[in-house]
């Protein structure tokens, strides 16, 4: 039986449960007439035993399949000869792969080798086991709950305020997820960071000049050791991120001035959902343009005024990435603006402004701290940006200042050094988590900034 | 009025005077500089409209192509001898479709003109006789006529992608085999079809056979899985914050921090989905599963925001009826609030539905970026999604790996914005205004 069958009974258990539940409460209550003697309506105890019979025997399915995979490895691994349990890590997991691969029945170039097989053996017998014992433990769990619910119905059960509570500690804990996701973002991304900066100082990533990620295979090779200084990659996100907010700012903030301060309802009926389109258009599609179109058109004609542009310019990704931006940057600006109260226009526009001097001498300036909290949004979004960058930007760490030049971001790095398989202890590897963690600090402070902003400025109008 | 003003003239008179001066000087420039303003207004809207229309018109102007896909007429013929001693899945199937190219021009001698010449018809063209053998086993010691897939660069040529005039040693097809091309043409044994193995062929490294069905399927099964767990925990999370939650500052720091995922970028979601699900819980790599659940913590802070809009906008004066009957407080969210939310949550939940479909960058950090030609069958299958597919097939050298990666793309959009209009209709349908 695999876990998707298993999950299935228990369903197929869970609502059983509801009916024998309902039907325990119609026969302590006497049949339909003597219905009114019960707590709660009959239902509440149908689904309290549902819940009993359901929700505890999931969990532990779940829990169960989340820790099996490690579980059975490491016991699989203690069952191989001592010369292979002390193998590096990095092999070791080659390893593991190989057992894994030739238990699902991919066949792998280790087949032949009698000890792998025996342990792919050995690791096939244990997941059986493993699901037998499972599949045992959890119908049995949701059978006893069963029998132990539907004993316990008599009519003055409270089965109602028992359901609220169960449906209350759920919706808690989905609240809750969002808490343990920030947590498993910083725990994750420091932990491998803090790995990383045991290996190279922090000084030495946040100060280096210098980036070139690649390590020797053989420890006699040149170069053996990576350098590993932020600075270019910061300076590329930089310049990337500062190109496509000159695009994006004006672009953005005067479209949403127009749409807000001039345009009739009908054109702005039409325009509006325009600018939303380029707003769900995937940037994987952006990427494709970049790289597809605007890129060759700078080096066709940087050879035609015979400069030489490269193919993958910081130019051609921020101009892309800037138009990704203008309808984010426009409608968090056409929010903003609209927050200012209609009465500050009217009284520029009683003394005589034109409307442009009533945007530029009043509502901007109402309108300030909202359209920079909305600007530090849209650098947030630049700066973490990923799939643009991979597409049209290089892999090159140039610490340069020409935007016609191939520039690297802290994002294709990150792509770059994680992408396929690779050891997990490699500085390389811990590196891509130490950007991330930059990345992640960098953007969450923009935001908070940009949160806070916008919000006292909200209050203030309101 | 261009006089300096008289000292005899009273002083209100000259004031007045002089503002109206003022005024109507500086008038010309004033409304220049409005009609400035406007015209920067009109003109971003413009740029950005333009870049809009040019996107568009850049990605369907290479990918239609990408929907035909050119044939080549051979008579195949299903040599007995070939299938004496062998089972018919073992049979040499090369071999049939080379003597069918053989036999269409007798005349070509020498290895490397004849490698040229069966270089005119795809790999697939091989497979594609055993599946009609396989299916029918009569047509053994038949000779019929088949339409089988070109050449990728066949297929350029014919679609006008690759430039004749080009030296012989510039082009991709040289002046031999543009010759033979000529004269299928000239027999009316080339012609383009409705490219069904675009739809129907995993990935492959030869374009003529590279289709987006894994990648779909792969799509359909991470979009299934983000569904299945956002969706629930989204309005459960947003009931419970917005109906049940006491205000005070653990719920504040909640909130907080939803709003601050939401602005997280996608890639660290891909880091955390790297560093928990695949190296601490072991879940396999390239797994739709895993995809899935990436994206339904990306996708989850949208779900709540959207829903706990909607459970806003439903009017206080139905939870008190509710809560006068005698309705429990569970009973009220459940029974009145809910269901009248449940629109506006569904028209958040598509919206970030169609987020995650579009999604690519944590899904490479997962492993969902490999080549993998099997079409996904379960969760658990190693596969791919549309985006990273386009992401794959744009890094490809070949010029008709363009046309694909403009097609799929074109898929792509079309499911997006199919999607973002489902969602504006259910909002005018369903939208209240109490």
């Amino acid at each position: 039986m695999n876990p998707l069958h298993l999950l299935i009974v228990l369903l197929l258990l869970s609502s059983a449960g509801y009916y024998i539940g309902r039907k325990k409460a119609f026969a302590v209550a006497g049949g339909a007439q003597g219905i009114q003697k019960l707590h709660s309506r009959p239902v509440y105890y149908g689904a309290l035993t549902a819940m009993w019979c359901g929700i505890p025997a999931i969990a532990v399915v779940a829990a169960w399949l989340a820790f099996e995979p490690s579980i059975i490895t490491g016991l699989v691994l203690n069952g191989l000869p001592d010369e292979i349990r002390s193998l590096p890590d990095g092999m070791l997991n080659l390893l593991v792969n190989d057992i894994r691969n030739l238990v699902d029945g991919n066949i792998v170039s280790a087949a032949s080798d009698p000890m792998i097989q025996q342990a792919a053996d050995r690791y096939a017998h244990l997941k059986l086991i493993s699901l037998t014992s499972l599949t045992i433990a959890s119908v049995s769990l949701s059978l006893l709950a069963l029998i132990f619910i539907r004993s316990r119905i008599v009519p003055n059960l409270r089965a109602r305020n028992q359901v609220e509570r169960i449906v209350r500690y759920l919706l808690i804990a989905c609240s809750m997820i969002a808490i343990f996701t920030t947590i498993g973002i910083i725990l994750s991304v420091l932990y491998e960071a803090i790995r990383f900066f045991q290996t190279v100082p922090v000084t030495d990533f946040l100060f280096g000049l210098k980036w070139s990620p690649q390590m020797a295979i053989r420890a006699d090779q040149v170069g053996s050791s990576g350098t590993f200084g932020a600075i270019p990659v910061l300076a590329g996100t930089l310049m990337i991120s500062m190109i496509s907010m000159a695009v994006a700012a004006p672009i953005g903030l005067m479209s949403a001035i127009y749409l807000s301060e001039y345009a009739n309802r009908r054109i702005r009926d039409m325009v509006k959902p325009l600018m939303e389109i380029l707003a769900g258009i995937p940037t994987v599609v952006y990427g494709f343009f970049a790289a597809l179109t605007v890129a060759p058109f700078f080096r066709d004609t940087g050879d035609f005024l015979g400069l030489s542009i490269s193919s993958e310019s910081a130019m051609a990704a921020g101009l892309v990435m800037g138009v990704m931006i203008i309808p984010f940057v426009s409608s968090l600006s056409d929010d903003v603006i609209n927050a200012v109260p209609q009465a500050l226009r009217d009284g520029a526009l009683a003394l005589g402004a034109t409307r442009s001097e009533t945007v530029r001498q009043v509502v901007i300036p109402a309108a300030f701290p909202g359209i920079v909290g909305s600007l530090l949004l849209a650098v947030s979004r630049a700066i973490g940006e990923t799939m643009i960058v991979v597409m049209a930007a290089g892999l090159s760490a140039n610490l340069t200042a020409n935007p016609f030049q191939a520039v690297t971001t802290v994002t294709v790095q990150i792509v770059t050094l994680l992408v396929g398989d690779q050891e997990f202890d490699s500085p390389k590897t811990l590196a891509a988590f130490a950007l991330g963690l930059l990345l992640f600090l960098v953007t969450l402070a923009l935001n908070v900034i940009a949160l806070v902003v916008v919000r006292k400025y909200r209050e203030q109008y309101e | 009025m261009n006089k300096m003003p008289q000292p005899t003239e009273s002083s209100v008179g000259s004031c007045r005077s002089r503002t109206i001066d003022i005024v109507n000087r500086g008038l010309k420039r004033r409304y220049r500089a409005e009609r400035r303003f406007k015209i920067y207004g009109i003109t971003a809207i413009a740029l950005s409209l333009v870049f809009l229309a040019l996107l568009f018109i850049t990605i369907v102007g290479n990918g239609y192509s990408a929907f035909r896909q050119t044939e080549i007429k051979l008579d195949v013929y299903f040599d007995p001898m070939e299938f004496k001693d062998k089972l018919a899945a073992d049979a040499n199937y090369l071999a049939i479709v080379k003597d069918a190219m053989r036999s269409l021009f007798p005349d070509v001698s020498g290895r490397r003109d004849k490698r040229s010449l069966y270089g005119l018809v795809s790999t697939g063209a091989a497979f594609q006789m055993r599946n009609m053998l396989l299916k029918d086993r009569s047509l053994i010691g038949q000779r019929i006529p088949v339409w089988v897939p070109a050449d990728d660069d066949v297929d350029m040529l014919v679609k006008g992608h690759m430039d004749r005039g080009l030296p012989e040693s510039d082009r991709r097809l040289k002046d031999k085999q543009l010759a033979w091309i000529d004269q299928l043409a000239a027999d009316g044994r080339l012609h383009k079809a409705f490219n069904f193995s675009f739809f129907n062929n995993g990935d492959s490294r030869e374009p003529e056979l590279a289709g987006i069905r894994g990648a779909l399927m792969g799509s359909f099964y991470t979009l299934v899985v983000t569904l299945l767990l956002s969706f629930p925990t989204g309005v459960a999370a947003a009931v419970y914050l917005e109906e049940f939650a006491p205000k005070n500052r653990w719920t504040d720091i909640i909130e907080v921090n939803i709003n601050n995922l939401a602005a997280v970028p996608s890639i660290v979601f891909g880091l955390l989905g790297m560093a928990v699900f695949l190296n601490f819980f072991g879940l396999p790599r390239s797994a739709p599963l895993v995809g899935g659940l990436v994206l339904s913590l990306m996708t989850l802070p949208t779900i709540i925001i959207a829903s706990r809009a909607s459970l806003l906008s439903v009017p206080p004066s139905i939870r008190e009826a509710a809560l006068g009957v005698g309705a429990s407080k569970n009973q009220m969210v459940f029974h009145h609030v809910l269901p009248l939310a449940l629109p506006g949550m569904l028209t958040g939940t598509i919206i970030g539905m169609a987020r995650a479909l579009g999604e690519s960058a944590p899904l490479l950090m997962i492993g969902m970026v490999a080549f993998i030609v099997d079409i996904p069958g379960g969760l658990t299958d190693p596969s791919t999604v549309l985006p990273v597919q386009i992401f794959l097939w744009a890094d490809s050298p070949e010029r008709a790996f363009v046309e694909r990666t403009s097609a799929a793309t074109m898929v792509l959009l079309a499911f997006l914005i199919t999607m973002n209009a489902l969602a504006v209709v259910l909002r005018k349908r369903f939208e209240k205004r109490w």
